[in-house]
Parts: C-alpha cells; structure tokens; sequence
C-alpha cells in the first residue's frame, strides 16, 4: 500500500468513527429521560408553551430527522426558530447554549486554549521524559537511577493527578512560593506568565504518566538490545549511542507510541481534572457548570467536540506510527 | 494451594492484601468503628469550629472526640466521613468492576469464539471505546438521566460500562488461542453446541485472568468515582466520599492541610494496596512469570495489552 493510500483509508476510517460517535452521543442524550423540550419550557410549561419549545428546538421532527439536522449543522450551521426568535448558529454548529445565549462553538473555542496548553505541554513533558527516562534506566540497569524510576513508577500508579497537584501546590506555591498556585494567563498576552502558570499543571499531570512510560520504554529497549541486530550492530562497530539510539530505541518506541494512542482520551480526561485542581477555566470547567444547570446543548457539544478532537489526534499519532514503523504503511 | 502459597512468599502482595482486607473491614464496621468515639458522618459539630468556619486546635480539630479532626464549615467527624467513604468506594470499586466484568468476559467469549464478523464488529468498537474520552463522557452522562435515578446507581454503571473493552479484549484473546486447543476442537466435533463449550469449557479457562483482572479494575474503578466526585458530579452528598472531601479541601487545604491528607491518604493507601495485591495475585495465577522472584523488567501494574507488534 502506497503511503496516499493508507492515509486515505486511514480518514475513511476516521469518518466512518466519527459519524457512528456522533450517532450513539446523539442518540443517548437527545432521546433518553433528559427532555430538552421541558428544560427550556419555563414555568408554568402549558402544553402549548410545551409544543412551542419542541418545535423551537427542532423536537418535533422524527429522530433521524433531528439526528440530520444536528449532524449538518455541524457542517452548514443551523438556525432555530423562526420570525422574531430567531438565533442563528454558524457552521461549524455543535449546539446553541440558550442559557448562555451564545453558540456552543463559540463557548468551546473561548476555552478550549486553556485545555489544549494543559494536555499538549503535559504531553510533551510524559512523552520526552518518560522515553528519556526509560532509556536511561534501560542502559544503566540494576544502578541507582533505574530503581529510582521504577520506584516512582510503582507507587505513581496508585497516585491520582489530584493529589499529586495539591501537595505541588502546597510545596511550590504556598511554602515556598516559587510558582502560581493556580489560574491562566494567556500565551499570546504574556508567553512568560503563561509558562510560569503551566509548569505545575504539566507536572502534576505528567509525573505519573512519564514513570509508567519510563517502565514500558525501559523493558521494551532491555528487550531490543538482546536481540541479533543489535549484536550484529555491535560488531560491526558502531558506536554504543548509534546502536541504542537508532537500532534500540527506533524500534522499542514502536509500542510506546501505540500506548500513547490509547492514551490520548484519558490526557484529555487529565486535564479536565486539572483545570479543577488549579483552578482554570477550561472545556473542562465549561462542561461541569453545563452539567450542574442541565444545559443540554452545551453538554452534548462539548462531549462531541471532544471525540472528535481526540478522534483526530489519533489519526496524527497513527500518521507518526506508520513513519516509525515503515512496516505499517507498506504491509 | 499453590497460588497461597506464592503470595505467602510476596511481602508486597501480602502487605497489600492486609491493608485491603483491613479496609474492607472498616467499611462493613463501620457504625461500630465511629461509635467508639460516638459519632457519625452527618451530625454537625459548630462548637468544633472558629468563626471562619475553619477547625479549631491541631491538625484540623484533632481530639478524642474526632480522631482525625473535623470537616470546615459543618464540623462533621472526619474519622466518621474517612470510614463510611470507605463504604462508597469499595462498594462503587466493586459493583463497577463486577459490571465491566460481566460485559468483558460476555463480549470477549462471543467475539473469540465465534470470529469472523462479530469479532471485527467486536474489535473495532473495543478498539475505539479504549481510546475515547471517556471521562468526558461520564461527566456528560451524569447530567441526563433523571434525577429521581439512584445517583450511587448511575455512577456504578457509568464506570461499568467504560470499563469493559479492557477485558474483552482479553478474554477475547484468550478464547482466540483455547478454542483451537484439542479439548474444544474435540467437543466440537462431538456435536457439543456453541453455549456448552462456551459455558463449561472455555469460561472455566479464563477464571483466573478474570480474577487477576477484576483486581486490576478495582482500585482503577474506585479511583474513577473519586475523580467524579472530585469534579462534583459523582456521589451526591450528604453520602461521604473520599473524592468529594478532597474536592473540598482544595478551597481550604492552605488553612487545614488535615482535611486534604486523611481522606486523600486513605484513598492512595487503598489504590496501592489494591494495585500490590493485584501484581502479586497476577504473578501467583500466571504460570508464564517466573516463580519467585519477579524480573525487573515485567510490567508490574501496566496490562494494556499492545497489539500487531
């Protein structure tokens, strides 16, 4: 298969993924007890003010009619109502919030900044330090280092990130007060204060996800370097660093990039913990008030918008596998 | 027995497998435990606090009376709060877990024995459901079912059901290799129909993977309901939950660090002991890792299975 190729039915793919999402996220919060109808009916909801609100909200279509107007609204934007009432929704449409009176688009792009520093900083830093970390203590087995990862490794799994930012908190910030205890500062406004405020955000969030990566990454390259390529490498004269880095670890990386795909929807759940912890409004935030006022639309636009985003990011961490591992684009 | 006999020689998963029993016991005693002190989770105590709604005396109002001092703002008994949470977690941990469970052995037992289609319908939608937000979803999912649904309920079968890929695929995979051992193929030529070699044979031949992952499932259950709780759209209160608590100490942990460390240190203590038995129990049930001592290089907590390699 020609690399076109495979990317192209790797979007297929991804389509398909994304329209069958759509469709269960639909179908769970737009048909099951929530009545979004009776949400924003007001008191007192006579049968008329009940019907009125229905066919406001495009309620009195048949399911796969309301599931086609949502899903091209998506794509086209929509308008709700009609005559004086009317609001308009522009593409790409993921819901009006009519308790915010603004679309949901618009809420998730104002937050949605905030979320994406936390996750890809954190990312980075789990990624870089954990593979890093896990080389190392592979190289170096049974020395002071490796146990000293492992160690962390054990005893992070059990850690939640919470925790683990709070007492960063406690000892950064308030005892010793070297970093912000909390809150946001953009990057276009202030690069520095916007770094300055992460570092304990990516940390608490990275610490744990990097030893356990550091462990997979460790025995994975433990694994590559007893194998005959490696000896072959070896003989022929190559230097240690070239015959760890380029023969060991090209092909140890191979998993963990594979895990790291997994581990995307989980990042993403990460951060949405970590706003709490240091107190950012992010998609997280957004979505937690939405669900405290039943704020349907917004709920179900967040969580959509978030399948896709981590639907999408799983395509660009299978695009960075079948570069690793030329076997994948070509087999 | 020989797996007991395994774990007597692993001081880790003996240890674990203590403090976990010993856990398990504060939650089912727990009227008895707190009425040492005389108290409970629900009654406040304002005498206990100064007029900042912050605990008096040391450590966040430690004192015979409250063990592990009291709660801001209501005064209610933190040692109470600590061992009744036990309560919500274990029993969220294990009802979500037994969920996940039931569906992954279903699932996997269906898509390994039968293949062909249902295992790629099966595959795929594992294959997805792993990699999703789910967390987001949860939080989502909690704000559509009516209120009059038992919350404790909803948050066991929301956790429940993200939590079920995991094991089907193993199973799944499990399945895949034993239907083509000579025992099944042997049944199968004898006429034996689909549900009895499902039923008596091949699920009899998972039981300790499933052991060995119901344990792994637990303490990721239980640490589940704590982020909800956490967020504030888990466990409604009055129930005691540990996450809930360390939620609120968030606001208060400058003034009255106690408030963050007991029920946080409860809920780590637990994970741990849970995750050290699970390795231990896994290395005892797997004859495929080394007896005795455990190679440094075996993923200890780690079982995401990595595919195509």
């Amino acid at each position: 298969m020609t690399a076109v190729r495979f990317l192209a039915y790797r979007l297929a793919g991804i389509v398909l993924v994304l329209l069958l999402v759509a469709l269960a996220t639909y179908l769970v919060f737009y048909l099951l007890p929530a009545d979004p109808a009776r949400l924003s009916c007001g008191k007192p909801c006579t049968p008329e003010n009940y019907a009125a609100a229905q066919r406001y909200l495009g309620l009195d279509a048949p399911w796969y009619g309301q599931l086609w107007n949502y899903l091209s609204g998506i794509v086209t934007g929509r308008r709700f109502g009609s005559g004086t009432g009317v609001v308009d929704c522009p593409a790409p449409c993921f819901g009006y919030s009519f308790q915010l009176s603004t679309p949901v688009t618009e809420l998730i792009l104002t937050r949605l900044p905030v979320t994406a520093s936390i996750a890809i900083g954190a990312a980075v830093l789990w990624f870089v330090a954990g593979v890093l970390g896990g080389t190392l203590a592979a190289v170096r087995r049974g020395r002071a280092l490796d146990r000293a990862i492992m160690t962390v490794a054990i005893a992070g799994v059990s850690a939640p990130a919470y925790l683990v930012g709070l007492l960063a908190i406690l000892l950064f910030g308030f005892t010793l007060g070297w970093l912000p205890t909390g809150g946001y500062e953009p990057f276009t406004e202030d690069p520095v204060g916007w770094f300055v405020h992460l570092l304990l955000p990516w940390s608490a969030l990275a610490f744990l996800q990097a030893a356990i990566y550091a462990r997979l990454t460790r025995s994975e390259v433990i694994d590559q370097l007893g194998q005959d390529h490696i000896r072959t490498a070896r003989a022929i004269g190559l230097t240690e660093r070239a015959v760890v880095v380029r023969h060991g670890l090209r092909n140890a990386l191979i998993p963990v990039v594979t895990v790291f795909g997994l581990d995307l929807g989980g990042l993403l759940g990460g951060a949405v913990i970590t706003e709490r912890v240091f107190s950012m409004q992010g998609l997280g935030s957004l979505l937690i008030s939405a669900v405290g006022t039943t704020d349907l639309q917004t709920v179900v636009g967040v969580t959509l918008f978030a399948a896709f985003l981590i639907t999408a990011a799983n395509f660009v961490v299978d695009v960075v596998y079948s570069l690793i591992d030329p076997r994948v684009a070509l087999g | 027995m020989t797996v007991l006999r395994h774990l007597r020689h692993d001081p880790w998963a003996l240890a674990g497998g203590i403090v976990v029993l010993l856990f398990v016991l504060a939650a089912v005693l727990a009227p008895l435990l707190t009425a040492i002190p005389g108290q409970d989770p629900y009654r406040y105590h304002l005498d206990a606090l100064d007029d900042s709604g912050a605990p008096r005396g040391f450590g966040g109002g430690i004192s015979a009376q409250h063990w592990f001092g009291v709660e801001p703002l209501s005064g209610r008994d933190l040692f109470a709060i600590v061992v009744y949470g036990a309560r919500t977690s274990i029993l969220v941990g294990v009802g979500a877990s037994a969920a996940s469970v039931l569906v992954g052995v279903a699932v996997g037992l269906v898509a390994g024995y039968f293949g062909g289609w249902v295992d790629r319908v099966v595959s795929r939608v594992v294959d997805v459901m792993l990699g999703f937000p789910s967390l987001v979803f949860m939080i989502s999912l909690t704000a559509v079912v009516a209120a009059s649904f038992p919350k404790p309920l909803l948050i066991v079968l929301i956790i429940g059901f993200f939590g079920w890929p995991s094991v089907a695929r193993v199973i799944r995979g499990q399945v895949l290799s034993l239907r083509s051992r000579t025992f099944a193929t042997a049944a199968e030529a004898m006429g034996a129909p689909a549900g009895h070699v499902l039923a008596r044979l091949l699920l009899p031949n998972v039981g300790a993977s499933i052991i060995v992952y119901a344990t792994i499932l637990i303490p990721a259950s239980i640490g589940t309901e704590a982020a909800l709780s956490f967020l504030g759209v888990g466990v409604p209160p009055p129930t005691p939950s540990w996450g809930r608590s360390i939620g609120d100490a968030v606001a208060w942990f400058r003034v009255d660090p106690a408030y963050l460390v007991f029920p946080g240190g409860a809920l780590f203590l637990l994970t741990l002991a849970f995750n050290a038995f699970g390795d231990g129990l896994r290395d005892a049930l797997d004859p495929r890792v080394s007896r005795g001592r455990r190679s440094a290089a075996t993923p200890v907590v780690d079982d995401r299975v990595v595919p195509n390699r």
